[in-house]
């Protein structure tokens, strides 16, 4: 089966006054139909200007989608017409955002919010549209749906304007949804419930979801497959059970064994990451995590390594030592 | 022993906070000219816990729930509606500014957003001079460089940060000079208000190995509010959780997340989805369902029961007391034994 999105050498750059920064610097996956993809990392890793990329939502100036290929329904989206690529936002591509609030309108009732999106994909009349909105409310488990329609966002609680969030993302029936942090702004029992709600939404529907976050525990209970990404580039990418269990990156294993878990006794010190996260308008020729890492060797600086396969099928990592590298090594070396 | 032996003994004993029947309630009001209060906000209603010297008492619960609030009366940045905060014996829920001066000097505070909380204008070297100015420690103008310095060192920076502004700075370095600043009059206590919330993942450990150090070092003692509860399994000894303005269970750390008893505490832990895919696809839990009632009208009876699963028709009319359920282990729970 093909897939459904196909990502390839993706770049992003945006012009600041210390320089040029390439936020996303060729990166390359695919998401299946039906398939939860999370793309993990830290602030300024590229995961967020990577996914408005897909949607061609990067400001002008000062960003700019500079090359790459992003192939979509048998179509490279970075070719189409704005009108075009209108027609795909929110259409076969549903979006959820960070912070409901921002991203609803304030001054428009939740209804028509909804409605407007089916009118502008689907046509059609609007009592059709509302009997649809009201249908997506239920869906996404709004009690009331007829009362609820005729209210503003600032009267909804921040659980209540994500789940409207996820009904308008699923109002034109997508085959994709993009989720950039969609419980980052929400309380732990909250993001429990919207999470198992678009969990439960993307599998009964057969929608492939791409989730960003950098809550490593969201991903391990949710994704399929895992992009984890540094300084702009996917360092390491396979099944979430494989990057969970024998990551061969660095800077993964790194990542893992400096979260505290809750499921563990306490112990007596952390293991973090040393060092700060690079600068991307400094960076050199080499690998951008070998100021911190601690397996870099010469060859670290001479250039950037590739994606690889490594370890269980399926699995990528971009490091030139990741053969030789496991959990374990990192273990012993600390 | 001798007597005056006995009363030192007795007052290393003494828990270093103690905090009796807190209550605060914001008033809410309507109308510009003549204000009239149609209502409060019961931000903390009717809390008791202590603070042992040298421990770090995790707070944690869901926005809403009154941990900062109860952080910033324990600071007295807030006079409380009603109750007691015995710091080393003595009442300060009511003291006057004057005595909240020398107060300051043993308490001080490290707040959760790095970027807001330090003076954009200021060199670091002055921001962590001024409470050494403020509280007349250290008056020659040399050696509190020198003490600048080391504290910056101490706190994992090099001392030429001291000619740095704020927003030369990652988010991380910046929490560094918050933590400096708090440690610049020398405090016996700090309260840590949600303060390695807005790091990121790998700078995250660092700042909490940072924090286990100093405690060590300078024999502090925390009240740690936090709203992620992994890095409060990891930071805390003891851990008491709220839930709208009430402490709901206050336990051993360990014991709270090995062993929760409150259907609440037992739902917030099951939310948290742990990072072990293999954990994680054996796992089914029924995310609990509704939202936080609004603290201007709280449910009757304990506070929790519209959303609790084992809720009886007795839990909407008498509000709970924390009992000892087992030794250390406090429970506000009707239903559970």
């Amino acid at each position: 089966m093909p897939p459904l999105l196909e990502v390839r050498d993706l770049r992003t750059e945006f012009r600041t006054g210390a320089g040029v920064v390439r936020a996303v610097d060729g990166v390359s996956y695919t998401v299946d139909p039906g398939e939860t993809v999370a793309v993990v990392g830290e602030s300024g890793s590229g995961k967020s200007v990577g996914a408005l990329s897909i949607l061609r939502l990067i400001p002008s100036p000062p960003g700019r989608i500079s090359g790459g290929e992003v192939l979509f329904g048998g179509r490279d989206l970075m070719k189409l017409s704005d009108a075009d690529m209108r027609e795909v936002r929110g259409g076969e591509i549903g979006m959820v955002f960070q912070e409901p609030m921002t991203s609803l309108n304030p001054v428009l009732t939740i209804g028509r919010q909804i409605t407007e999106m089916i009118e502008q994909h689907r046509g059609g009349d609007r009592a059709a549209a509302e009997k649809r909105a009201v249908e997506l409310l239920g869906l996404v488990g709004i009690a009331d749906p007829q009362r609820r329609l005729k209210q503003y966002p600032h009267q909804l609680s921040g659980g209540m304007r994500q789940r409207v969030m996820i009904a308008i993302a699923l109002a034109c029936e997508p085959k994709l949804i993009i989720a950039d942090e969609p419980t980052t702004a929400l309380d732990v029992t909250i993001q429990a419930q919207i999470l198992e709600l678009m969990q439960k939404l993307t599998q009964q529907l057969g929608v492939a979801l791409i989730i960003i976050t950098h809550n490593l525990g969201i991903v391990a209970r949710y994704a399929h497959r895992v992009n984890v990404m540094y300084a702009g580039r996917i360092v390491e990418s396979g099944p979430a059970a494989a990057i969970y269990h024998t990551p061969h990156h660095p800077y993964t294993m790194a990542l893992l064994k400096s979260v505290p878990r809750l499921d563990r006794p306490r112990q007596a010190r952390l293991d973090p990451i040393e060092g700060q996260p690079p600068d991307l308008t400094r960076l050199d020729q080499g690998c951008a995590f070998r100021p911190r890492c601690r397996f870099a060797i010469d060859a670290c600086a001479a250039g950037v390594p590739s994606l690889e396969p490594v370890g269980a099928p399926g699995q990528l990592a971009a490091c030139f030592r990741s053969r030789e590298l496991s959990l374990d090594e990192a273990e012993r070396a600390a | 022993m001798s007597a005056a032996a006995e009363i030192n003994a007795e007052a290393e004993n003494r828990p270093l906070v103690e905090v009796r029947g807190l209550r605060m309630h914001f008033p809410i009001t309507e109308g510009i000219i003549a204000r009239r209060k149609i209502g409060e906000v019961k931000a903390v209603d009717g809390v008791s816990l202590t603070i042992r010297r040298g421990e770090t008492l995790g707070l944690v619960g869901e926005s809403g729930c009154g941990k900062t609030t109860m952080g910033r009366c324990i600071l007295r940045l807030e006079t409380p509606t009603e109750g007691a905060i015995f710091y080393d014996g003595v009442d300060i829920a009511h003291l006057d500014r004057k005595s909240l001066v020398a107060l300051r000097r043993r308490i001080q505070v490290i707040f959760q957003d790095p970027y807001s909380s330090l003076n954009p204008r200021q060199k670091v070297g002055a921001i962590l001079a001024e409470p050494m100015k403020v509280h007349g420690i250290e008056p020659d103008p040399e050696r509190r460089t020198r003490r600048v310095r080391e504290l910056l060192s101490v706190c994992g920076l090099n001392p030429s940060f001291a000619d740095r502004y704020p927003h030369e700075m990652s988010g991380g370095q910046r929490q560094r000079v918050g933590i400096a600043r708090a440690l610049a009059v020398d405090p016996e206590f700090i309260v840590c208000d949600e303060a390695v919330s807005a790091l990121d993942v790998s700078i995250q450990a660092q700042i909490i190995n940072l924090l286990e150090d100093l405690r060590e070092k300078f024999n502090l003692t925390y009240l740690f509010i936090a709203h992620d509860l992994s890095v409060v399994r990891h930071l805390c000894q003891r851990v008491a959780v709220m839930y709208l303005g009430h402490v709901v269970e206050l336990a051993a750390c360990d014991e709270v997340f090995d062993n929760p008893l409150h259907p609440y505490t037992r739902a917030l832990l099951a939310a948290v989805p742990v990072p072990d895919p293999t954990v994680e696809a054996d796992r089914t839990f029924q995310p609990l369902s509704g939202e936080v009632p609004s603290p201007i009208n709280p449910p009757s009876g304990c506070v929790f029961h519209p959303r609790c699963p084992i809720a009886v028709a007795e839990c909407q009319r008498t509000p709970p007391e924390l009992r000892e359920l087992r030794p250390g282990h406090w429970v506000a729970c009707s239903q559970v034994s």
